[in-house]
């Protein structure tokens, strides 16, 4: 290559389907050109690319999304690819085993894909809808609330403490998740709150 | 961790103990590479077994599981004994000097004022001497036998060569070479670093495994420099950021606490944080305590928190026992006092220990609800999968709610890294079928919650119904709305302190410092050590200019770090008394005679004098800390203690079981083993091509590591008749698994208190749903019991047996 293109930035020309002789504009010599006539498109051109962090370990290496669909044009994204992120400071593209597999995990056949409900005693899933599970959520909440809070311990402090509920927090979701989550937890006075770190 | 990846680069020595980076931190541990090659840096690595991380060391030496804190206090000895002190850094920048009450002691492994029917200590005397003037009493030549520094002398005495040999069964030539190698350290033109992970944690004595290596880096002066610190590597992608948050029993964001129920009002409360300073002219900065709790308060009820009412401070729970931290609530369900519990991107069915306890205990709940992007054991915890989980469903009478959740790919946000990054992420594909954004979830919780309250009453509304919750979509707040109450803004305008005319925050602008922030309502901040992250110029997380001036791995244009985007911290002490730096070829920071200035952010204030204003700004002393006072609950200095379930006596006092300060609950320590019945040490750990419970749902590692296996040195085996591949029975007295046999030489027995102590490995990554074959985990064994300061389990070590079994029938 005998001018300064990004790799990016020539898979996307190249990938939009420019006619060979429209890359002598690129800077290429005729025989490159020729060259280049005869190559396959290269898949991930048409791909539309995302930053990411590593939904894994701490050391959160930079990776970039490859995904057929656009989200930001309100299309439908299906992953396709992912790869280290060559800019990153900490992994300079570098991905671990598990990074290098992402893909995967997203894919995975047992993610959980619908709300399901198994009854006291069932042996099998029965599929629920959002709006029916809230339900049942927000009541169990308000009656166990409402029969258990601790108002006052015994020398008449306020405590407003709720002892018979408890949330385990994630540690792979976002600061803006855990701040919602923190924010209703504790708004219900749920004392037993904990997250990974704990162990 | 107090330094970043990036940063290791710059050290001479890497020491790595309680962790095993090269496979569970690949891309970070390239650092240590990196080091290696371009410095000459030399890499120590202490461990049980002969890890990949090993593999690659300069020099490795064996340990048995739960015995760091003997190795540590033994170098800190050596150390002390072979003049390998950063003196002027330990005379100024520790609390060497400090005089300790006359009624501190130490004997026969216990320190003064412990009380066995509250396993507890009365840390009345574990305090400084306060003078007249009401400040600690020092003695700068460190002559006085009550200073930290002899009191520390005549603590580590007994942690002699022979003692650490006998106890942690490491052989003492490999012990001196390791502390000659350490010693060199204390040289101020070099550097050692420290990066740990869960086998220094998961230990009922885990907080003074870290503690031991703090003491160890304040005196041979590595803390704050280049190259230096102590660095957890933190396990999962956000658990650093979660912490910030403080989605903890006692936590509030930044680190500030859940009231206790002594804390009896606001005013108690307060009072209770005035963090005066202890010695003159320190900073002490957690005297801002009411700034960045208001401003909390601020964060969470908006106008219903006012001055008249406290800022809403009954709003807040109080809480009658120090955490209902995971050990605590599962007891408490497995009694049936826990009617209702949420997992959200969490697996307890498989990560907490005692698998038999915990499936008692969710058989319990009347509801589980999980939230999870996968199929995790947790939810199907009711479902029979034969030896893999062999439940009754019938009996079991609990209702589960699985509800589907985005993962990373299809999400908007921040993580935070081991090194305190702030990094921004975005979307980069569709949810699959119904799943849904864990803020999306909660809201939609919390406006059902609340429109019951609303509609119907009930008890304490209050801080339901006047939660601020004023987003654009309440159903959906967007992850910049989130991010910005975090930062936080001025409610009102808010005017610099020492000049009232000067305006510093106009009405409605996010804050750019937490110095901003007040206590008087006119700010609100979610949590103010993300002050900064989201100003006026926009969200600072989402920065992606990775120049790095000076070439110091500071990154600082890159995303954003906590606090004020402060690389490394403590980095004050990387300079001297007169504020040069100790070494001219590591310069962080340096005072120009009228301010720091350098390639990270100052850990101090910009116009501090150095000879004045010591480093540590967040201690009372403005010093690090070698004698930590009241704020552990096992003693200001680490003394040797072994696991609850150990092979050998504790030699400093062959009574003591465990932590004697740590909580057991009554049925968990009627199930503890004994060495006559279970003579083997265990220990779990992790593989590289796995991560926790999440990959095994993934086909590609699955087919990389696709057995559960235990792993058994060619002694145990040839002493149990186990053969190479075979399949074994682990059992230990709170349950039993079965497992292919791994016999290799990377794990050998080892002579402790004179007799031969062998170790079984066991990952830690299999289950019964995914794509992986089902297996087991080591937490159908491990002990119910915590850390006394922390309650993290003791998962590192612990007593099981070992046998040959029958192979698995063929389906």
């Amino acid at each position: 290559m005998n001018m300064d293109l990004s790799r990016r930035s020539f898979l996307r020309l190249a990938g939009a389907g420019v006619a060979a002789t429209s890359l002598g504009a690129m800077g290429f010599g005729k025989a490159e050109a020729a060259e280049a006539a005869h190559v396959r498109a290269f898949k991930l051109a048409t791909m539309t690319e995302t930053r990411n962090i590593c939904t894994y370990c701490s050391v959160a290496c930079g990776i970039i999304l490859y995904s057929k669909g656009d989200l930001k044009a309100g299309e439908t994204a299906e992953l396709v690819h992912v790869e280290g992120d060559a800019d990153h400071p900490t992994n300079r593209g570098t991905l671990c085993p598990k990074g290098s597999a992402l893909k995967d995990f997203v894919k995975s056949e047992t993610r959980a894909t619908k709300p399901r409900y198994r009854a006291p005693g069932g042996g099998e899933w029965q599929d629920i809808t959002w709006d029916e599970a809230f339900d049942k959520i927000a009541r169990a909440i308000k009656d166990d609330r409402d029969a258990n809070m601790i108002e006052r311990n015994e020398i008449g402090t306020p405590v407003n403490r709720w002892t018979t509920a408890g949330f385990l927090a994630a540690s792979g979701s976002t600061n803006e998740a855990a701040w919602t989550t923190y924010k209703v937890v504790r708004s219900m006075g749920m004392v037993g709150f904990d997250n990974q770190a704990r162990v | 961790m107090t330094n970043a990846w990036t940063d290791i680069k710059n050290t001479d020595l890497v020491v790595v103990m309680g962790g095993n980076a090269a496979e569970a931190h690949p891309c970070g541990f390239k650092w240590v590479t990196e080091a290696k090659a371009r410095r000459g840096a030399k890499l120590i690595v202490v461990d049980p077994r002969f890890t990949r991380t090993a593999s690659v060391a300069d020099y490795y030496a064996p340990i048995r599981p739960g015995a760091d804190i003997a190795f540590l206090m033994g170098v800190i000895r050596w150390c002390m004994e072979n003049d390998k002190v950063q003196w002027e850094y330990v005379r100024n920048y520790t609390n060497a000097a400090f005089l300790v009450k006359d009624g501190f002691g130490w004997s026969e492994g216990m320190f003064n004022g412990y009380d066995e029917e509250t396993r507890s200590y009365d840390m009345d005397d574990w305090e400084y001497q306060i003078g007249d003037d009401g400040f600690a009493m020092i003695d700068p030549t460190l002559q006085d036998p009550r200073c930290v520094w002899n009191l520390l002398r005549e603590h580590v005495d007994v942690y002699t060569p022979e003692f650490v040999e006998n106890v942690t069964g490491t052989p003492k030539d490999k012990f001196l070479t390791i502390c000659e190698m350490i010693g060199e350290c204390s040289a101020p033109d070099r550097v050692m670093t420290s990066v740990y992970a869960l086998g220094w944690t998961q230990h009922s004595k885990g907080a003074q495994n870290i503690r031991g290596m703090a003491m160890l880096q304040l005196i041979l002066g590595n803390i704050g420099m280049m190259g230096g610190g102590v660095n957890a590597l933190r396990g999962h992608a956000n658990i650093q950021g979660l912490t910030d948050l403080g989605l903890m029993s006692n936590l509030i964001p930044g680190y500030m606490n859940i009231p206790r129920d002594t804390e009896v009002d606001f005013e108690t409360y307060i009072a209770g944080k005035a963090n005066a300073p202890l010695r003159p002219n320190q900073i002490s900065y957690w005297q801002n305590y009411p700034k960045f709790f208001v401003s909390f308060q601020k964060a969470m009820w908006g106008d219903a928190a006012t001055a008249e009412n406290d800022w809403a401070y009954d709003y807040l729970p109080k809480l009658d026992v120090p955490t209902y931290d995971i050990l605590r609530m599962f007891d408490m369900m497995s009694k049936g006092e826990v009617n209702l519990y949420f997992c959200q991107g969490f697996n307890p069915f498989l990560s907490f220990p005692n698998r038999a306890k915990l499936l008692s205990a969710l058989s319990k709940l009347k509801l589980l609800v999980v939230m999870d992007p996968l199929q995790t054991e947790t939810a199907h915890f009711w479902q029979d999968h034969g030896i893999y989980n062999d439940v009754d469903m019938a009996s079991i009478q609990t209702e589960v709610l699985e509800l589907p959740t985005t993962c990373f790919a299809e999400d908007e946000g921040a993580t935070v890294n081991s090194g305190r990054w702030l990094q921004w992420h975005w979307p980069g594909a569709t949810a699959p079928g119904q799943a849904k954004p864990d803020t999306w979830i909660m809201s939609n919780i919390f406006l059902r919650v609340r429109e019951l309250y609303r509609t119907e009453g009930g008890v304490f509304p209050d801080p339901i119904v006047n939660l601020n919750w004023e987003y654009e979509d309440p159903m959906e707040p967007s992850p910049e709305e989130l991010a910005k109450e975090m930062n936080g803004r001025a409610l009102r305008d808010v005017y610099d302190l020492a000049d009232p005319e000067k305006l510093l925050v106009p009405a409605g602008e996010q804050v750019s410092t937490f110095a901003h922030l007040r206590d008087d309502g006119s700010t609100m901040a979610g949590c103010w050590i993300f002050s900064g992250s989201f100003t006026p110029e926009g969200n600072m997380m989402a920065r992606r200019d990775n120049s790095d001036l000076g070439d110091t791995g500071t990154f600082l244009k890159w995303s954003f770090a906590w606090p004020l985007n402060r690389r490394i911290l403590y980095n004050r002490a990387s300079a001297d008394m007169k504020g040069r730096p100790w070494d001219p070829e590591r310069t962080l920071i340096e005072w120009n005679g009228e301010k720091w200035v350098g390639f990270d952010v100052p850990d101090t204030a910009p116009t501090a004098k150095p000879d004045e204003v010591m480093p540590f700004i967040m201690t009372h002393e403005g010093t690090g800390r070698l004698f930590s006072r009241k704020m552990m609950v096992d003693g200001p200095f680490p003394t040797h203690m072994e696991p609850f379930e150990s092979p050998v006596e504790n030699v400093l006092n062959r009574k003591m079981r465990g932590n004697p300060a740590a909580r057991i609950f009554p049925g968990d320590l009627e199930q503890l083993g004994s060495s006559a019945d279970f003579p083997f040490v265990a220990t779990s750990y992790r593989l590289t091509e796995h991560f926790h419970y999440w990959t095994k749902h993934n086909k590609v590692n699955a087919a990389l590591q696709p057995e559960f296996f235990v792993e058994i040195s060619e002694e145990l085996a040839a002493d149990r008749g186990i053969t190479k591949g075979g399949r074994v029975r682990v059992w230990s007295n709170r349950g039993e698994i079965w497992a292919k046999a791994v016999v290799t030489k990377r794990i050998k027995p080892m002579i402790c208190d004179g007799k031969p102590v062998h170790v079984v490995g066991i990952p830690l990554h299999w289950g019964f749903m995914g794509a992986a074959k089902k297996g087991f985990g080591p937490n159908s064994l491990t002990p119910f019991v915590g850390d006394a300061n922390i309650q993290t389990p003791e998962y590192k070590a612990f007593l099981v047996n070992i046998e040959p079994a029958a192979e698995e029938p063929v389906a």
